[in-house]
């Protein structure tokens, strides 16, 4: 079975939407609340490696994209959420699946104001502890 | 009774460049945790991305790194790209590769020397940074700047290489085979310097998959990841060369595995300048069209990383930046833990940080803390321990 | 120009204090001590403490964190001390002007007593630079 097949079988009815931008680029969709067992069956069902996660602020809502790489193939799987709640926008926390994800949800939550349920240690990571609260720098301004 | 000792290292020591703080804690001479607190090199270049044009973006991402200051905009580009789905002119990608090769030289051979120097082998220190000129002057004579040299273009590279700077070019690659034929040998078969650095700073394979660490850190632990093999870009698809990879983990494994690369590097460099045909060096982007992008590289660190996202206008509506030390340095969590203070130093040092890509990391002083030493002090604890090493192989005190 | 300032000049003892920077500014300084530029000729060393400097090369942009660090890093340096600001980023900031987590410029928080401009300036910029300094402290 393809690397692509065997995505789309394991994730199977959490996927809303699968978009092949180029061979080695897919951006799935997949609900909010079903992330932390997708960031499982990436990571350690299916082996692939953590890079990074990149939160956007979108009029739509608060977009997080997951990026996972299967090095065999070169491929990167980009697991989008949309958090549409903007005033309080969470998400679970897959740091307790590995410690990569540590830094990087820190970093999210404070620049774009995400609360990761269930993170062992969500302080500043680059700021200053004493930061304006409720100023996220990532965060668009309303025109 | 043994007491836990609070031992900072950093802020400002002068052979670390950045202020770099790591809190270890110590119990006798074994480090038992060790905090990471960074911050200190936030510049907010991701948002400034979002001010800037498409060009312009290209340099302001140069300047967040200096020693790999050419994989960030090369990575950045390569997003661009891939949003627009183009290709780019075939002389342009072997340009980008013989250019991308000879900053895994500089840096190696960068990292080399400091490496060198936290151990004690000052000489070797003198004699990288002594091999690393004309590395420095190679890139001053096609790009008119020893480091940023600004040669990423979205579809392209700005200058092109001269054909009467060619002979040069291949002059000091040729010369550089003997140098790292000098180092192998110096490193490789030294008694001392294995003493020193075998079974230390060990990261296990299964922690380099847990903490997703890249580059040299990963393949010196038996994970057989290179972005240039892996999602091919540039000419390396086009030609002959291997990944290195090493099974122990440990600091030694990581000093081959940037000396083997060097050879690498030099063998890609030759092969670029023999097949680079003639032509056109950019395709002239003149719109980015709605969508998003992902570009990686193989930086000296390892995989350098960046999502590019567009609205159609001229500047970038999201750019999220990942560099390889984000990871690798986090990793330091495990690597330096159990090992000895002798050995912190260059422990922290092994993953090649590129501070200034990630984010310097602070050391706070605790106000519990007895003995406090400086970065200054961790040296040396550390080259006195090479000293010890050499006395026991025979050497005079 | 007073005797101990005379005195000084004979070796300057340079302290590298680290902002915000990219880190090549910082390489270019330590270049300057490799066999090819030999700075040590000079009679420049770099020191490991701030408290045994006499000159305090300065990288990078001021960010929220490093801003206070740099201002207690001079206040801890005896005086006099002379402040070389080294690189585009300590002379003006140039592109992060406008980021949010850059305050202000380096000649805001302290007194610069030279301008080495350059991204990064390279070792004999470097080099010339503090000969100008030397220069001014002999009155020349």
């Amino acid at each position: 079975m393809s690397i692509l097949a065997q995505v789309k079988s394991k994730l199977d009815d959490k996927v809303i939407d699968w978009q092949e931008h180029s061979p080695r680029r897919i951006y799935i969709t997949v609900r909010p609340k079903d992330i932390k067992e997708v960031a499982r069956l990436m990571f350690k069902n299916l082996g692939f490696r953590f890079v990074i996660a990149s939160g956007t602020d979108t009029p739509a809502g608060i977009e997080i994209l997951y990026h996972f790489s299967y090095d065999k193939g070169g491929i990167l799987f980009s697991v989008r959420v949309l958090i549409e709640d903007k005033k309080n926008p969470q998400i679970d926390s897959i740091a307790t699946l590995f410690p990569a994800a540590e830094w990087i949800e820190r970093e999210m939550w404070e620049l774009l104001g995400i609360n990761f349920v269930g993170h062992p240690n969500l302080t500043h990571l680059l700021l200053i502890d004493d930061w304006p609260q409720g100023e996220f720098p990532l965060r668009h301004k309303e025109r | 009774m043994s007491h836990k000792v609070v031992i900072p290292i950093g802020p400002y020591h002068p052979l670390q460049d950045e202020p770099e703080f790591f809190r270890l804690y110590v119990e006798g001479e074994r480090v038992v945790d060790i905090d990471i607190v960074i911050g200190y090199l936030h510049r907010g270049i991701e948002k400034l991305s979002e001010s800037k044009h498409y060009d312009q973006v290209a340099f302001l991402v140069e300047r967040i790194c200096g020693i790999c200051s050419n994989s960030h905009p090369f990575a950045y580009v390569l997003a661009v790209e891939d949003l627009v789905k183009m290709e780019v002119p075939e002389r342009a990608s072997y340009i980008r590769t013989i250019i991308a090769e000879l900053e895994r030289l500089h840096s190696h051979l960068l990292w080399l020397g400091l490496a060198g120097h936290f151990i004690g082998y000052n000489t070797v220190w003198m004699w990288a940074w002594k091999y690393r000129e004309p590395v420095l002057d190679l890139f001053e004579l096609i790009t008119g700047n020893r480091q940023h040299y600004g040669m990423m273009k979205v579809g392209g590279v700005r200058k092109d290489i001269e054909e009467e700077d060619i002979p040069q070019v291949r002059k000091m690659v040729d010369d550089l085979v003997p140098v790292v034929d000098m180092f192998k040998g110096a490193v490789m078969d030294d008694p001392v310097i294995k003493a020193r650095l075998k079974r230390v700073g060990v990261l296990t394979e299964q922690q380099a998959i847990d903490w997703c660490v890249v580059g040299p850190t990963a393949r010196a632990s038996g994970v057989n990841i290179d972005v240039r093999r892996d999602d091919p870009y540039g000419a390396y698809d086009k030609v002959d060369w291997n990944v290195i990879v090493e099974k122990d983990g440990d600091i030694f494994a990581k000093t081959v595995v940037r000396i083997l690369e060097m050879h690498e590097s030099i063998s890609i460099i030759r092969q670029c300048l023999d097949k680079m045909p003639k032509g056109p060096i950019d395709a002239n982007l003149k719109d980015v069209s709605i969508g998003e992008g992902i570009g990686r590289v193989e930086a000296p660190r390892g995989e350098c990383f960046h999502y590019v996202k567009s609205d159609g206008t001229n500047r970038p509506v999201r750019h999220k930046i990942r560099a390889p030390s984000y990871m690798n340095v986090a990793s330091n969590k495990v690597a330096a833990v159990g090992g000895t203070i002798s050995d912190a130093a260059i422990t922290l040092a092994a993953v090649d940080p590129c501070y200034c890509c990630t984010e310097r990391v602070a050391v706070l002083d605790k106000k519990t803390s007895n003995k406090m030493m400086n970065g200054w002090d961790l040296i040396k604890l550390s080259q006195d321990k090479t000293q010890r090493i050499r006395e026991s192989y025979g050497a005079k005190p | 120009m007073d005797l101990k300032t005379k005195v000084l000049t004979k070796s300057l003892w340079v302290f590298h204090a680290a902002c915000s920077p990219c880190n090549n500014c910082d390489i270019e300084i330590l270049d300057v001590l490799t066999p090819r530029h030999d700075a040590e000729r000079f009679g420049i060393i770099l020191v490991g403490s701030v408290r045994a400097a006499d000159v305090l090369l300065v990288t990078g942009v001021p960010n929220r964190k490093t801003a206070v660090r740099i201002k207690k890093l001079y206040e801890q340096a005896p005086k006099p001390c002379f402040v070389i600001a080294v690189g585009g980023c300590a002379c003006g900031r140039v592109m992060f002007r406008d980021s949010y987590n850059s305050p202000c410029a380096l000649d805001e928080l302290l007194p610069v007593d030279a301008y080495i401009p350059g991204c990064p300036p390279k070792p004999e910029a470097l080099l010339a630079g503090v000969v100008k300094v030397i220069q001014k402290l002999r009155g020349e």
